[in-house]
């Protein structure tokens, strides 16, 4: 097979990569372009550890092809932060200790700032239905819920 | 001499003995008397035991001092997750 | 150990800083197993097993070693064979010699310059099997005539004319069982199954292994115990521990499941034979197939009861597997199983047999789970059944200091009164509850341990303090290392770093299990800071002119013992270490032990059920969490192992186990299938922290991370059954199996 030459844009800036047609968008992310924020937890969709989003739609990397890149936007855990300015959901999930083993905390920040974009008050519900296609082995959730809310409240005041 | 408590698999080398009496100061030296004086106890020594002395659990601590009127009992080594 | 005066007033100790790795991880800076690469780097893959038992006739890797890009293939010829059982076990399991023992046993594995290429050459390897029967079910593996899993791996204690499939036999308890039963108004006997689960842990394995010319390696791991990956691949490679350096990455989860070697011996193994590093990652289903799940359980309980409420015997016996290799569990979960109790009269019997299931590998508390699953939900039914209420029952019979526990030694001060008085207490238990639910509680316990720790504490220049510690850091534990550091040193939290460092950096360090690392870790900064802090001590009595006995250490700083001793104003940590090279070199403490006298920690969970008797879907509507931590020197992440654990037991309870066809082969290795509870599931997970103090360490801490998944399964049982009107005695209660129950 062939290789592809993808022309993207990732946080903001202008990428090219080579990948092969059935190679993930995940592996090119993480192999390919030294992006490893996002991360593998099963390679099918199961877990939401590898969410990105594209052209503004919250996807897991897995289950999109790095060529279906070409052309769009893609957003990840790298570029939530400006510069050093965290993101208020970064700086709720470290005061809220909404993290243990921190693996899942790049997706799941991930998603909940595109539920925040579309929903600036969710209620507590609404957060976990979001967050469902999120697994978090570690915390039970909670302080994760709470951390979503300090993170709302704050971006509706501002 | 100091009494040891051994859990109730172990009494088969002991005649069903639950308790018995060895002469020993130190951990080491319980098990060292066990092994002698009952030779069917060695592989579970071997393998691995802890001691309990007092309620507080020694996982492995050879010259842990046992007084004569301690309570001494012998558990399995101990493993978590 | 003797220790000085306990600490019950704190400055730093009990507050919730923010902890150090935190900017890394919601940056996604932070480097996990799979994170990491090295120039020339090869990608390994592993062929694995698809029969459950099987002999391996003969495997032909001729036709992948000539695919160009293929560097190394190995299969288990290509390992020494250790002489312990141990030992050779785990190398057994990282690839299968002789036979196959379960479906995904490792057979072969490559290294290549390319993921596809490492692919397409486990495809061309020809493995020649012949299928065995199989026994995947844990008291099918104990009839006589059951296919033997492996011959001849029955310890002493194992009674004759068991099935060859059964390896340990264990015995706790005491008194006269049959005068106890004769006391009782009640004796019911019940018998109760749960399946393997797995830790679930969202990261999988990891490693990158790079084994140069010269016989020295370096490894890179995710593991909860890197020592502990030295030790066994060191000896499974026949090299010596000080030629192997294993560092650890920030880990995503282990729970008890990353204790253990799995893909490390075969990375290294393949990176010696092609000169370059290799790097091997699993994939999911790679991590349900060939890791280590609990084991699974078969359990026959019997309990008598007066009708006030005592309880006058117990009695249970368990069967548990750990899958294909021998398994001490069982002896964990025997003395676990009626901890909670003041029995006159208690037995446990426990049995561990083989089956062609992966190798069993700790989650949280092993073993206690399921006994306690078993014990709590006999101690509700007779509760139900007398109309008592399962509260004053609990407190009624609750183990307390002086009592004589059911595994053998006499309790000191615990904490299990205190919990239960506490859920009494909360508004959780007396909250109405409405059509098609029901209530249940449990009380659950672990021993927790201390363990081989090393820590060493650097004071630089400027005041600030580096500490290293050998335990990665599972939890948090690195803030509440910090803290405990600060409260001895008396600095600010923020001037403190701590780090995880590498197996050359310190002596042995036990792995991060037992729920050992903020008591042993702790225990261990703490005296190291002492030490530091005796230096600094000596180094402003020669500034003083007067002896060191008369220096004391207050908020920070030096300062003369008494109107005696002089008058100097402090020398502050800052001062005193900003002319250390002129004083006589750097400042430094250091502690090595094997931290014994953990405490243990009991737990009560209380939670509200609702069950819809059309599908069988179980609501979890409340929670609350009652545990004993001794001391929390970060309420954060005590919190926080409280409520993990209790949603993994949620999991556990409801809807997780591990699924076997008739062919022997693993259904569900996926997220999907095996169905780990989401947020959507749970409701608030409440938490209240009580605090006895182990008088085994300096703050009297306890460990805190295994106990909360053992009330959980009970707990929900209890629930449950409570809710439905029928009793459920096996794991999951997933809906089909509720259902199943409640046409009766």
């Amino acid at each position: 097979m062939k290789s592809l030459h993808i022309s993207t844009t990732i946080n903001g800036d202008p990428v090219e990569f080579i990948c092969d047609p059935d190679e993930p968008l995940l592996d090119v992310l993480r192999n390919r372009l030294g992006l490893t924020g996002a991360k593998e937890g099963c390679g099918t969709g199961d877990c939401g550890a590898c969410s990105v989003t594209l052209d503004g739609r919250l996807v897991c990397a897995c289950l999109v092809l790095g060529a279906e890149a070409q052309g769009a936007e893609i957003s990840t855990i790298e570029g939530m932060a400006l510069g050093d300015h965290l993101h208020p959901l970064q700086r709720a999930f470290i005061d809220g200790a909404a993290l243990q083993c921190g693996i899942c905390t790049p997706g799941i920040l991930i998603a909940a700032k595109a539920l925040l974009e579309k929903n600036a008050s969710p209620s507590d519900e609404e957060v976990r239905y979001w967050l469902a296609g999120n697994l978090c082995r570690c915390t039970g959730y909670d302080k994760i819920i709470a951390a979503v809310q300090v993170a709302a409240a704050e971006m509706r005041s501002a | 001499m100091v009494k040891v408590k051994l859990w109730g698999s172990l009494r088969h080398w002991t005649d069903g003995q639950s308790v018995v009496e060895v002469e020993a100061k130190t951990f080491k030296d319980l098990l060292d008397r066990l092994c002698e004086t009952y030779p069917g106890l060695a592989p579970q020594i071997r393998r691995g035991v802890s001691m309990s002395l007092d309620g507080v659990i020694y996982r492995e601590a050879w010259f842990q001092e046992i007084r004569p009127d301690s309570e001494v009992v012998l558990m399995p080594f101990m493993q978590g997750g | 150990m003797a220790l000085d005066q306990p600490k019950r007033e704190f400055r730093y100790v009990g507050t919730r800083p923010n902890r150090p790795d935190g900017v890394d991880k919601v940056t996604g800076r932070a480097q996990y197993g799979a994170d990491m690469t090295a120039p020339g780097m090869l990608t390994g893959a592993i062929l694995r097993s698809p029969h459950p038992h099987a002999k391996i006739v003969s495997i032909d890797t001729s036709a992948a070693a000539a695919i160009p890009g293929v560097r190394a293939v190995i299969t288990g010829a290509d390992f020494a064979r250790p002489d312990d059982n141990f030992l050779r076990d785990v190398q057994e399991n990282c690839m299968a010699r002789e036979k196959v023992l379960y479906d995904g046993h490792a057979v072969a594995a490559v290294a290549a310059t390319s993921a596809a290429i490492a692919k397409a050459a486990l495809k061309a390897i020809k493995v020649t099997y012949q299928a065995l029967p199989h026994v995947t079910d844990v008291d099918a593996a104990m009839k006589p005539g059951a296919p033997v899993v492996q011959a001849g791996r029955a310890l002493e204690n194992v009674p004759g004319g068991m099935s060859d499939n059964v390896t340990n036999a264990c015995e706790f308890g005491h008194g006269d069982l049959d005068a106890g039963f004769a006391k009782a108004d009640l004796v019911i006997d019940r018998s109760f199954k749960t399946a393997a689960t797995h830790q679930g842990y969202i990261e999988p394995h990891a490693c990158l292994a790079s084994v140069t010319a010269d016989g020295k390696a370096d490894l890179w791991c995710c593991t909860q115990g890197h020592f502990f990956v030295r030790t066994l691949c060191s000896a499974i490679m026949g090299m010596e521990a000080s030629q192997l350096r294993v560092t650890p990455s920030e880990i995503g989860g282990g729970f008890g499941g990353k204790t253990t070697v799995f893909i490390e011996p075969v990375a290294l193994a393949l990176s010696k034979m092609a000169g370059r590093p290799v790097k091997i990652v699993m994939a999911r289903d790679e991590v349900f197939r060939a890791t280590g799940p609990t084991v699974s359980s078969s359990m026959d309980v019997r309990i008598g009861m007066t009708k006030d409420g005592r309880i006058t015997a117990g009695e249970a016996n368990l069967r548990y597997s750990g899958g294909a290799f021998p398994c001490g569990t069982v002896d964990m979960g025997a003395q676990a199983a009626f901890a909670a109790y003041d029995l006159a009269a208690v037995r446990t019997y426990g049995w561990n047999a083989l089956t062609n299931r992966p190798k069993e590998a700790a989650y949280r508390a092993p073993g206690a789970p399921q006994a306690i699953y078993a014990v709590e939900s006999v101690v509700d039914e007779l509760c139900q059944k007398l109309g008592l209420d399962p509260l004053m029952v609990r407190l009624k019979n609750a183990a307390k200091k002086g009592t004589l526990s059911s595994y053998g030694p006499t309790f000191n001060e615990i904490g299990l009164e205190a919990t239960l008085q506490a859920a009494k207490a909360h508004p959780h238990y007396t909250a109405p509850l409405g059509k098609n639910q029901g209530r249940g509680l449990s009380c659950g316990f672990w021993f927790n341990f201390g363990g081989n720790t090393c820590v060493s504490l650097n004071i630089n220049t400027d005041g600030t303090v580096g500490v290293t510690e050998g335990n990665p850091d599972i939890g948090g534990s690195r803030a509440s290392i910090s803290l405990m550091a600060a409260e001895e040193l008396g600095i600010p939290y923020e001037n403190i770093r701590t780090i995880v460092a590498d197996t050359n950096s310190l002596g042995f360090n036990d792995v991060t299990d037992g729920s050992r690392v903020t008591f042993a870790v702790g225990l261990a900064t703490i005296k190291a800071a002492r030490d530091a802090i005796g230096k600094m001590k000596a180094r402003a009595a020669k500034f003083w002119g007067i002896d060191e006995e008369a220096v004391n250490w207050v908020d920070g700083a030096a300062v003369p013992a008494g109107p005696n001793a002089g008058k100097f104003p402090p020398l502050s940590l800052a001062e005193i270490a900003a002319v250390s090279p002129q004083t006589g070199g750097p400042i430094a403490g250091h502690y090595e032990v094997n931290v014994d006298g953990a405490g243990v920690s009991f737990g009560v969970h209380l939670v509200d059920v609702e069950v819809d008797p059309e599908t069988g879907f179980t609501k979890v509507l409340r929670y609350t969490v009652f545990q004993d931590a001794g001391k929390a020197v970060h309420p954060d992440y005590v919190e926080g192992q409280m409520q993990g654990g209790a949603v993994q037991g949620i999991g556990w309870a409801l809807n997780e186990e591990y699924i076997y066809g008739a062919d022997g082969r693993l259904q569900n290795p996926g997220f999907l299938d095996y169905r780990i509870p989401v947020a959507s599931d749970l409701p608030k997970i409440d938490t209240v922290i009580l605090e006895i103090p182990n008088p085994g360490h300096p703050y009297g801490v306890r460990g805190v991370g295994e106990t909360p998944i053992v009330p959980p399964l009970a707990a929900i049982a209890n629930a449950v059954s409570r809710a439905a009107g029928v009793r459920l005695t096996e794991l999951p209660m997933s809906p089909p199996r509720i259902l199943a129950a409640l046409k009766g």
